[in-house]
Order: structure tokens, then C-alpha cells, then sequence
């Protein structure tokens, strides 16, 4: 059984493996750190965010201060799908951010029906007959 | 003596040792046994006899819905008839609490998180004022109540609470809050950033009596009125806050009168309790696993700093533990520090705007949730530590709640709401104050507060400055309105900010350009209060990116009003046209961080902020182009950024994709992804360093050692669990000494010696 943990990983409850949704590759050990199985890069914030005023006339300009954030890609070393982005201080370790009791995990899902995509919760539904009336 | 003996004199002596205690009580301070406790009370005796007697669930629902209506009504009233811009907007609420003092119901709009405070203050008022002989607590008084050290987000706001009663028995209370604005603290509009301690914050409530036969009594009144600069706002506000309680009372007497008080009890503790059970249950159902993040705080509103919000986020079995260690110790005169329960109500506000919101409006949704914190750090700050922005911290604290949680709960088969990237989380607006048109003193702020962008969900685009993360239904006004009232025009107002979208599959709802112009009064100024001009303030999720950073932009030196009026063709409705164009001609064009102090503005000087983007989600290259376009043809984004970010070949004129050359486009990306991305280990060693930047103040801990944090300096590394008093110098000192070294560098050349070089 396979559970979907976020967008573009998956645990493989019977191999213990992290997995690429995407392509399927084997990311690495479900008891570890799913980044080490990653590509990393080290982006600059100026392309994800334009400095929207001229960063020669101003010391502020919407674009993030590189000496101030750091940004931080992770990669599907095989399909190259990002998998994640972490915005962290410059220099700062990356974060081991989903730390996952493999064990319980498949205590849980032992009752439970295999999902091939995830639950969204309840869809709500705008009654257009109602709004602003003044 | 016997051993029964020595027990009934232990206790004897207990006794006389409380009382001994409590009539020796100097200064009934905020009470840690009170404060430090965000659980709901244990069920009491006569709760229990309630309970008992009433099971029909159908009732219990009814009575629910009746309170529940009563609540909207009282913020109905309060919304029409309240003063304070706040209340106007819906930064409002009313609630019931049962007679231990537990938020049970608050109203479906405003913002919950006050009344989720406010339990706390009904506490002390349980605990202090109904045996003591000089205060009392009977039927028509009412409870006025501000001070965030005995329970609220910040000074700001001020409750008005009503204790029920039935036949001299108290059942329940009710309560409302509104965001007043102005409340006579050191800056007008009552969160200053200049507060160094806090007595520079205003009135400090402590819960007092000031209704008695439900009329507000007059000397107590005018006390309040003359400690605020707007007197009229305070008294009329008071009055509104009480009758919206007094018709919450009238509406809960109508159900004693045909249910039962017995009736109203069980239903308040039942609702409770169920909540309380079915969130353990709802926990249950999520993955057991530790989430760690982190957001960046880029300022302390005075000067820019590196300050770190660290969570760690634990899920076991039906527990939820927040832990904050890590995070920056407190700012002991800076006020951007909160009080642990504004920390906890703002958690508590993520989970009812965003993971359970079909949940009861109480404090039960929170109850089973536990907190990790240190005394002394930016989200539990000492009692002698400022507050007034403490917005700041409480914003971040929910972003990391919200960030942590949808990583937990992307797995969970039950969920209530869509998975979401983070909110936008700041108060991108303008506090004003000063001599109005009309002659009065005012000190408030606009409502573009309430226009924070949403994060983009797991299957579609974030919606565009639609609600600030403390309400999920409040408004940001009518423009037209507030000229009325103030002598400011926004000269650029409701437009959104192009290519400042936080990037994903899915992208964060935007947010609007803000440019406002001081016209009719020589004493009108303005502040703003906002990190994020150097760093970002949220994450994205899975993939998807944050929003950008946001500066304080101002052109000085000119008058556009008479540029309108005489030049027109000069003038310029955005801020790259205006910063990058500079139109007008002798005008100084400057731009700052978000944290501008108070101060008098002139005439026809334009001051420009945005609202930020909420977090982008998933992988951008997966964005659908349809999307990007649609995006270009509304404006949002231009089509040479969104060529470059998005990697979509489509034809200038027509707009048409070309969707072989994206294929192939994005296809070529993930290969350059391949080539310039490292594997982890090699880029652990390349970036990651053992210590923080050399160069920038930090604060807080770094690469996961939780039991230490750093205080502004590599030199300055103290014990996480007991930091210590953590003063900043006046930016204004710090600028002095460095003209002074730059001046002792030129006079030394110039062969000057000081004049006042004595010691």
C-alpha cells in the first residue's frame, strides 16, 4: 500500500521507500529525510520576485534581500519536479520537515482502503441568489 | 496526635494560610494559574445535575442554535451602531461563556480569537471579584477590560462583559469586543510601534466594573474618555458593546423562560465536551509524525533585525503538540513580543478559519491542542515587556500553525477544508491620526488590513486580498466613507499589485496597491506596522512559492494635488510608474521598511504600500497556461515575467498559447533543473554554515539546537530556556554614533581636537 503524504511524495508502507508521485522514483528511506534523496539549488530571489521599483534608485524594491533569505529548491532528482521550496535564513541547515512514524502509519492505514488521489474535503457550494445588496 | 489529627490541621493550616495570602494580596496581577491555561474548566457540580437531567440532543442543538443566533444578532448591532472604524469592518465579535467563564459561541463573523481571550479576564473576575466585598458581581454590572497581560491580543481592543443571572444564581456570561483603535498610548491609533515599555501603551485595563443597573457609571467613563484621544469613540462604543450584551442576555432569558437555566447549562458544557471529543477524534485520523518550520520576522518595526519563528509541530496518537523552542527571545523594549494566550488564540484561529471551521466557535476547538513555550521568548513574553504589535509575532506563530498542519494533514482521508499554502500575514494598511477636517482628534486605521491575500489551495488559485487571517468574514470598508471622516484621500486604492504573485501550480491570491495623500490638515500623520520589506513573510507549499517582500514607498517635496490639478498628464496611478518615472519635478522619492513610526505628513506627499500575496502551491511549471493567461489578462502579472517565470510561449498580441513550444519550453527547464540542482550532502557543505550571518542580527536558534538561541550576535548565544532581557538600542543612538565615528575620522584628518571629549 502506498499513502500519498503531500503533492509530489508518497510512502510505500511495504517497500519503506519515499517515492516520487510523478515519475515513481525511489526518493529514499521512509524512516529518513526525503530532501537527502533530492536535488537542491540555491535560488536568487530576483528570479521568483521582481524588483517591481529599480533596484539602482532604491534600497527596497519587492524583491527579497538576498542577505536576509535564502531560498532553497528542492528536485525529483529523475523528473525534476520541484518538489518542495523552503525560505530559510542564509546559511541555515535545511529544514527535516515531515518526520514520519513509518510504524504507526501502517497501523493506521491497515484499516483503511488504499487512496490513489487525495481527499479535498467538502466542496462548498456559493448560493449566487445571495450577495452584496447595497 | 493521631494521623487524622495531623491531616484536619494540615488543611486548617492550608486555609489560614490562603487567606492569610489573599488578604495580604498587594496587586492582584495577571494570575499565571489562569493565564498559562487555554483548556476549558473541569466540568462542574452543577453542569454535572445538568447533564444529567437534559439528554435530548435535539434540545441541546436548539438551545446551541438560539445562542447562536443571539451572537449574530449582538454583532449585528454592534457592526451598525459601533464608532470605532474596526466595528464598521467586523474586527468585532460577541460570545456566551458558560458561568466557569468557557468561550462556548462566538458570532460566525468577526474575529474569534477576542472572544477566545476573553475567557481569561471572566476568570479573574470569577476569582477575584464575586467574594470581594468592595467589588461583587451582580445582576446589570458590566466588566470593561483591555490589558493583553490579563488576557487579549493587544490594548487595542476592549471587551464589555455581562455576567447572567437566573433568580440570583449566575448562569452564563456574554460578552463583545471590538478593536477600538485609539487608546491613548504613546502613538495614536493604539498599536504603537514606538512603545519601549509598556506603560508607552495606553490604558491598561485590568477587568473593572464600570456598569452597575446596566448603566455605565459616568466618573468611571470620563476617567477612560480623558486617557484616550478620541472621548466620543469611548463612550459610545462602551454603550454599544453593553446594549449587545444586554440583548444577548435578553435572548439567553428568553430560553431560560422556556427551557430551563438547567437547560442552557447542559447545552453549554455538552457543546464543549463534544468539541473537545470529536477534535481528539479528528487528531486521531492524522498521520503521527514531527513537522519542523520556520518563518522569517525581518523587523522589530524599529529597526530591521533577523528574527526566527520556529516550530515543531508533533502528531501522536490523538495529541498535537506546538512547540515554539527556538524561537527569538522576547524584545524587552520592542513591542512586537505577545503574551502566550494571544500566541494560542491565534493557533486556535488557523483551526477554525482554515482545518475546522464546521466546528463550534468556542474554546473547546482548541482545548485538547497542547504548547511548548519558554517564558522570557517573542511568543510568551514577561510581564514587563511591550506588546502593541504583538500582531507581529501572533501573525508569524499562525503562519508556522498553518504551514506545519497542512503538511500533516495532506494524508488525513477526512478533511473539513481544502489543503492550503499560508495566508498572507500582515497589516498592510496605514494607522493615522491627528487633527481631522472637522476640527477632532482622531487615531485609527484603515481597514485594507482585512485585504490579506489567501493562499492557493490544493486544486485551485489563492482569491485576491479577501479576508486577514484573524477573521474570515470582515470587510475593508468603503472608501468614500472614510473620507468623511478623515483628511487623507487614497489616491490609488483596490488595485492589484502586478508581479507580485507568490508563484506555484496554483497561485496566491494577490493583493492591492495602497497610495495614500494628507489634504485638509496641517496635524494629520500616519504609521505603518509591517515586517517582510527585506524577507518574506510566509512559506509556499509543496513546491509553490511565497510572495515577495514588501517596501514603504514615499515621494516628499511636491504637492500632488496641485500636480492634479495644474499638471495632470503628470500624474501616475502605480508605484513602479511613480518610482521608476519620477514624475514629479524637485520631489524627493524614497523607500523603507514597513516599520515607519509615527509622524505628521504634508500636504499632497504620497505614502505607498501593497498588501502581500498569499503562498503559491506546488510546482509552477504545472501551472495550467490558460491560468497564466488569464493572470496577464487581468492585469496580475506582466506578460514578459510571466514568459520568464512560468515558462508559457504565447503570442503577444492574441494571447494564444503555443502549448508545443511550453511543452518543450518547460521541458528544457527540467533539464537546466538537473544541472544547476546538487544533491543534498553536496549542498549541505557548499551553503549550509555552523553559525549565523556575521553580518545581520539574528535571533533564535540555529540548524535544530533548540536549547540554545542567539541574541543578535555570534558572540551572544544564550541558554533557549532562560534567555534573559533582550534590550535594543534607539535606532536613533545607533545613528548618532555613527555620525560620531565618521565625524572623530574627519576631525582627526582636519587636525580638530573635540570639545567635549571629557569623561
Amino acid at each position: 500500500m502506498k499513502v500519498l503524504m503531500t503533492e509530489y511524495l508518497r510512502i510505500d508502507l511495504d517497500s519503506e521507500n519515499w517515492e516520487c508521485r510523478v515519475c515513481d522514483h525511489t526518493v529514499g528511506p521512509a524512516r529518513g529525510n526525503y530532501k537527502e534523496g533530492l536535488l537542491v539549488y540555491k535560488r536568487d530571489p530576483e528570479d521568483i520576485h521582481p524588483s517591481v521599483i529599480d533596484p539602482e534608485k532604491y534600497n527596497f524594491t519587492f524583491c527579497p534581500d538576498k542577505d536576509w533569505v535564502s531560498i532553497y529548491e528542492f528536485y525529483c532528482p529523475s523528473c525534476a519536479t520541484q518538489v518542495e521550496v523552503e525560505y530559510t535564513f542564509p546559511g541555515h541547515m535545511p529544514l527535516y520537515d515531515m518526520e514520519v512514524d513509518v510504524d504507526a502509519l501502517k497501523e493506521q492505514w491497515s484499516t483503511r482502503e488504499e487512496l490513489t488521489e487525495p481527499t479535498t474535503g467538502p466542496n462548498v457550494l456559493v448560493d449566487r441568489t445571495h450577495g452584496h445588496n447595497h | 496526635m493521631n494521623k487524622d489529627a495531623n491531616i484536619e490541621l494540615d488543611v486548617q493550616d492550608q486555609k489560614l494560610i490562603k487567606k492569610f495570602l489573599k488578604d495580604t494580596t498587594l496587586f492582584l496581577g495577571p494570575d499565571p494559574e489562569i493565564m498559562r491555561d487555554h483548556r476549558i474548566m473541569p466540568r462542574t457540580e452543577t453542569e454535572e445535575r445538568c447533564m444529567d437531567e437534559y439528554t435530548d440532543l435535539n434540545q441541546i442543538a436548539s438551545i446551541r442554535d438560539r445562542l447562536q443566533s443571539a451572537c449574530e444578532e449582538g454583532f449585528e448591532m454592534v457592526e451598525q451602531m459601533g464608532a470605532a472604524p474596526g466595528a464598521k469592518w467586523g474586527d468585532i465579535i460577541t460570545g456566551i461563556y458558560s458561568a466557569s467563564g468557557d468561550l462556548t459561541i462566538g458570532s460566525a463573523g468577526g474575529v474569534l480569537i477576542f472572544s477566545a481571550l476573553v475567557h481569561h479576564p471572566i476568570k479573574f473576575i470569577i476569582k477575584n471579584w464575586i467574594d470581594e466585598e468592595t467589588v461583587g458581581v451582580n445582576e446589570g454590572d458590566g466588566f470593561i477590560h483591555n490589558d493583553s497581560r490579563y488576557g487579549n491580543v493587544h490594548n487595542t481592543d476592549q471587551s464589555m462583559i455581562l455576567p447572567v443571572f437566573h433568580e440570583g444564581k449566575l448562569i452564563c456570561w456574554a460578552a463583545s469586543t471590538v478593536h477600538e483603535g485609539e487608546c491613548g498610548a504613546i502613538e495614536p491609533g493604539g498599536m504603537p510601534t514606538m512603545a519601549e515599555t509598556s506603560f508607552d501603551e495606553g490604558l491598561k485595563m485590568s477587568p473593572f466594573k464600570v456598569v452597575e443597573n446596566y448603566k455605565i457609571k459616568r466618573d468611571l467613563l470620563t476617567f477612560l474618555q480623558n486617557s484616550v484621544r478620541e472621548p466620543k469613540l469611548q463612550y459610545e462604543d462602551m454603550k454599544v458593546k453593553l446594549f449587545a450584551c444586554m440583548r444577548l442576555e435578553q435572548r439567553i432569558k428568553e430560553v431560560f423562560a422556556s427551557e430551563g437555566p438547567d437547560a442552557l447549562t447542559a447545552c453549554l458544557r455538552y457543546t464543549n465536551e463534544s468539541v473537545v471529543e470529536e477534535v481528539r477524534r479528528r487528531i486521531s485520523g492524522w498521520p503521527d509524525m514531527t513537522v519542523r518550520t520556520h518563518t522569517i520576522m525581518d523587523s522589530t518595526l524599529r529597526e530591521n533585525a533577523l528574527i526566527k519563528m520556529n516550530l515543531t509541530l508533533v502528531k501522536k496518537g490523538d495529541r498535537l503538540i506546538f512547540d515554539f523552542s527556538g524561537s527569538s527571545p522576547e524584545f524587552t523594549n520592542r513591542a512586537i513580543n505577545t503574551q502566550l494566550p494571544g500566541m494560542k488564540g491565534m493557533v486556535g484561529q488557523a483551526f477554525m478559519n482554515h482545518i475546522w471551521p464546521d466546528l463550534p466557535r468556542g474554546q473547546a476547538g482548541l482545548s485538547p491542542v497542547e504548547f511548548k513555550t519558554t517564558l522570557g521568548s517573542i511568543v510568551d513574553c514577561t510581564y514587563a515587556a511591550p506588546n502593541s504589535q504583538s500582531l507581529m509575532s501572533i501573525f508569524h506563530s499562525f503562519t508556522v500553525a498553518q504551514h506545519a498542519t497542512a503538511k500533516i494533514l495532506y494524508s488525513a482521508p477526512e478533511k473539513f477544508t481544502r489543503v492550503l499554502a499560508p495566508w498572507h500575514n500582515m497589516i498592510n494598511t496605514f494607522i493615522w491620526g491627528g487633527v481631522n477636517q472637522h476640527g477632532e482628534t482622531l487615531g485609527n486605521l484603515c481597514a485594507d488590513l482585512n485585504g490579506m491575500g489567501g493562499g492557493a489551495r490544493m486544486d485551485r488559485d489563492g482569491e485576491h486580498a479577501l479576508s486577514p487571517i484573524f477573521a474570515t468574514m470582515a470587510d475593508i470598508g468603503e472608501q468614500e466613507m472614510n473620507e468623511e471622516d478623515v483628511p487623507f484621500l487614497q489616491l490609488v486604492s483596490k488595485k492589484m499589485t502586478m508581479d507580485t504573485q507568490a508563484p506555484g501550480k496554483y497561485r496566491g491570491g494577490m493583493g492591492y496597491t495602497q497610495i495614500a495623500s494628507t489634504k485638509d490638515s496641517d496635524a494629520w500623520g500616519f504609521m505603518t506596522s509591517c515586517q517582510g520589506s527585506k524577507a518574506p513573510t510566509i512559506q509556499g507549499l509543496f513546491g509553490g512559492y511565497a510572495a515577495g517582500a514588501m517596501p514603504l514607498c514615499r515621494v516628499s517635496g511636491t504637492d500632488v494635488y496641485d500636480v492634479m490639478l495644474n499638471d495632470p498628464q503628470r500624474m501616475r496611478h502605480s508605484i513602479p510608474e511613480i518610482m521608476n518615472e519620477q514624475p514629479f519635478e524637485n520631489a524627493i522619492y524614497t523607500t523603507q521598511h514597513l516599520g515607519l513610526g509615527f509622524e505628521i505628513s504634508k500636504r499632497g506627499e504620497l505614502y505607498m504600500i501593497s498588501q502581500g500575496s498569499g503562498g503559491g502551491y506546488g510546482d509552477l511549471l504545472e501551472r495550467d497556461p490558460a491560468l497564466v493567461i488569464m493572470d496577464i489578462e487581468e492585469s496580475l502579472i506582466s506578460p514578459d515575467w510571466a514568459k520568464k517565470l512560468y515558462k508559457v510561449v504565447f503570442d503577444e498580441k492574441t494571447l494564444a498559447v503555443d502549448e508545443a513550444a511550453t511543452k518543450k519550453m518547460r521541458d528544457e527547464y527540467r533539464e537546466q533543473r538537473k544541472k544547476q540542482g546538487v544533491p543534498y550532502a553536496e549542498f549541505v557543505k557548499k551553503h549550509v554554515r555552523d553559525i549565523p550571518p556575521d553580518d545581520v542580527p539574528f535571533y533564535g536558534s540555529w540548524n535544530g539546537n533548540n536549547e540554545q538561541v542567539y541574541c543578535g550576535s555570534n558572540d551572544d548565544l544564550r541558554d533557549a530556556n532562560n534567555p534573559g532581557a533582550n534590550y535594543m538600542i534607539n535606532p536613533k543612538d545607533v545613528r548618532i554614533g555613527e555620525l560620531e565615528k565618521e565625524l572623530e575620522v574627519v576631525r582627526k584628518k582636519a587636525g580638530i581636537v573635540a570639545t567635549n571629549n571629557r569623561t
